[in-house]
């Protein structure tokens, strides 16, 4: 017995670590997942998502990038308890598997809507031409749908066209706007303020508030973008 | 209808705003002093969640086409029906023809104005609060503008009863510890509290902050000493709340109200109570807030004064509407 502990010990250490749990308000509690972000840890959060948002008192579940914010009808009443029940399901989650629907976008590369396209190739050191190529070659998996309706928060960048986000973010940016911020990439859904870089334009729609199913996009879906024109 | 006569920038419609849809990326919106819907609603018999509009610029001026019954709530805008000047937190009849007028409110930020039956304007995701940012909900998806018709819910109205009667404002129900002249908020300690020096943790807690220009229903500011970490954090995009106490870089505090994105990614330092997110609701920019740390048993039992009031105005208004 004692052997074949040993021998799992090393196992139980990397799996073992506990998300960090925290209030936010009354009414609402923040989910991390321990370490580095993988899609692992993803696919766990969107797992807690589907499990805890038929809890009893979860008004919804939201998922983040590597991360869950449940939001209660009343202030739960022990925190400790809710806590640990959910770090006891942590540990013991099912697998989900990435099997989201695949979504592919028409992209129009450059021209008036990608006008940040020649500064993400002076910058990365590459062509216009090949950051198009390495852009819509990669695919993407949709972590988490925030900050406006319908924009996903998609994972899959090749690292060679990473942009840092830009300090002072363009004015009315356009919605359909691809873009580029950091080590994400992603489309515009409203037009505003942003500090992302604009490479390109899609006209897909992807958010209908009149749809019972606003978004098109959805956590755990892939996302192609295919080249519909370039526009040097 | 309701026919807009005056309306200056951002006054919409709204309700208690969006349930259930953040994880589609889609903020609540609603109003942003959730005492003063239920009352108003409260007060005329309707559903605590019908459509309202929120008034935060003045003067507002209002025509009734139809007879209606109506309230106004809210920071006192020294309401007039006509000639007719109302108390605050008041019930009143309308005649067609009648004209409402909000003035500038020497205390709070924002008027409401409900509806017997309420504003018969669409669902859009389960509310008919104004996404402003994404441009649905409410009356066409923007801020009011004068010409503009506003329908009623004459089909659904509740019975008629009695009019004329008022509740007693929330802000005398419920007395807020002041703090000299500044209002007092409770905030319980939010994820990244500990990440702060301790020094940095006492300013917060013992500072005046002045509720800054750039302040709207998406956030507020906080004007006053930098909050700094000792270093950067970098936070992966999750969920904020409204009420939650932001810390971006350069160190000046964001709380986010209504309007405020889903999802955030700076550290956060603390969260205002439920109970006390009207009042926040009602502070106007340049005027200042301090805020009051809480544990959370104390955060969950700062609701009962705010239910008890709610109780009894909603006894008092079902007699006074019977009588």
């Amino acid at each position: 017995m004692l052997t074949d502990h040993a021998a799992l010990a090393p196992f139980i250490a990397t799996i073992a670590k506990d998300p960090k749990i925290s209030s936010i308000g009354t009414l609402a509690l923040l989910v991390e997942a321990p370490g580095e972000f993988t899609i692992e840890q993803q696919s766990r959060i969107w797992a807690l998502a589907d499990i805890v948002s038929s809890w009893p008192n979860v008004q919804e579940a939201v998922p983040g990038v590597t991360n869950l914010m449940l939001i209660f009808d009343q202030p739960p009443e022990a925190l400790d308890g809710l806590s640990a029940a959910i770090v006891e399901l942590w540990h013991n989650l099912p697998c989900r598997d990435i099997s989201g629907k695949l979504i592919e976008i028409p992209v129009i590369y450059g021209g008036e809507a990608g006008f940040d396209l020649p500064a993400v190739a002076a910058r990365t050191r590459l062509s216009e031409r090949d950051v198009i190529r390495i852009h819509s070659g990669g695919e993407y998996t949709v972590c988490a749908i925030a900050s406006s309706p319908g924009f996903g928060y998609l994972h899959g960048l090749d690292p060679r066209i990473f942009m840092p986000r830009k300090s002072v973010p363009s004015l009315n940016m356009r919605a359909g706007s691809v873009t580029i911020g950091g080590m994400q990439t992603g489309v515009a859904v409203v037009t505003s303020p942003n500090g992302w870089n604009a490479i390109g334009w899609a006209s897909l729609p992807m958010f209908d508030p009149l749809s019972d199913n606003p978004s098109l996009m959805l956590p755990g879906d892939q996302v192609k973008f295919r080249i519909d024109r370039i526009e040097l | 209808m309701i026919e807009v006569l005056t309306s200056f920038a951002l006054n919409t419609v709204q309700d208690k705003g969006r349930v259930g849809v953040r994880r589609f990326g889609v903020s609540t919106s609603g109003v942003m002093d959730p005492l003063a819907l239920t009352v108003g609603n409260t007060l005329l018999g309707n559903d605590e969640n019908a459509a309202c509009i929120e008034v935060q610029t003045f003067p507002f001026r209002i025509r009734f086409t139809i007879d209606c019954a109506f309230a106004v709530t809210g920071a006192d805008c020294m309401a007039r029906l006509g000639e007719v000047s109302l108390p605050p937190w008041w019930c009143a009849q309308a005649k067609a023809g009648d004209v409402l007028q909000l003035n500038a409110p020497k205390r709070g930020a924002r008027g409401y104005i409900t509806f017997r039956g309420g504003l018969d304007l669409p669902l859009i995701l389960g509310s008919r609060s104004t996404h402003l940012r994404s441009g649905f909900g409410g009356f066409e998806g923007r801020p009011l503008m004068a010409g503009d018709a506003l329908p009623l819910c004459s089909a659904a109205a509740p019975t008629e009863g009695r009019v004329g009667f008022g509740a007693e404002p929330p802000d005398i129900a419920i007395p807020a510890p002041v703090d000299g002249k500044a209002l007092q908020v409770r905030a319980l300690r939010a994820g990244e509290y500990d990440l702060f020096p301790t020094a940095m943790q006492d300013l917060f807690w013992s500072t005046l902050w002045k509720i800054g220009m750039q302040s709207d229903r998406g956030g507020y500011r906080l004007a006053g000493p930098k909050l700094l970490l000792p270093e950067p954090v970098e936070m992966r995009s999750h969920g904020v709340v409204p009420g939650v106490i932001q810390v971006p870089p350069a160190g000046e505090p964001i709380v986010q109200m209504s309007d405020a994105n889903t999802a955030g990614g700076y550290p956060k330092i603390a969260a205002v109570v439920q109970a006390d997110l009207w009042r926040l609701g009602q502070a106007k920019p340049g005027s200042f807030v301090t805020f009051k740390g809480v544990s959370y048993r104390e955060a969950v039992a700062a609701m009962d004064p705010v239910e008890n009031y709610l109780a009894r105005v909603g006894t008092t208004s079902a007699l006074y509407r019977a009588l």
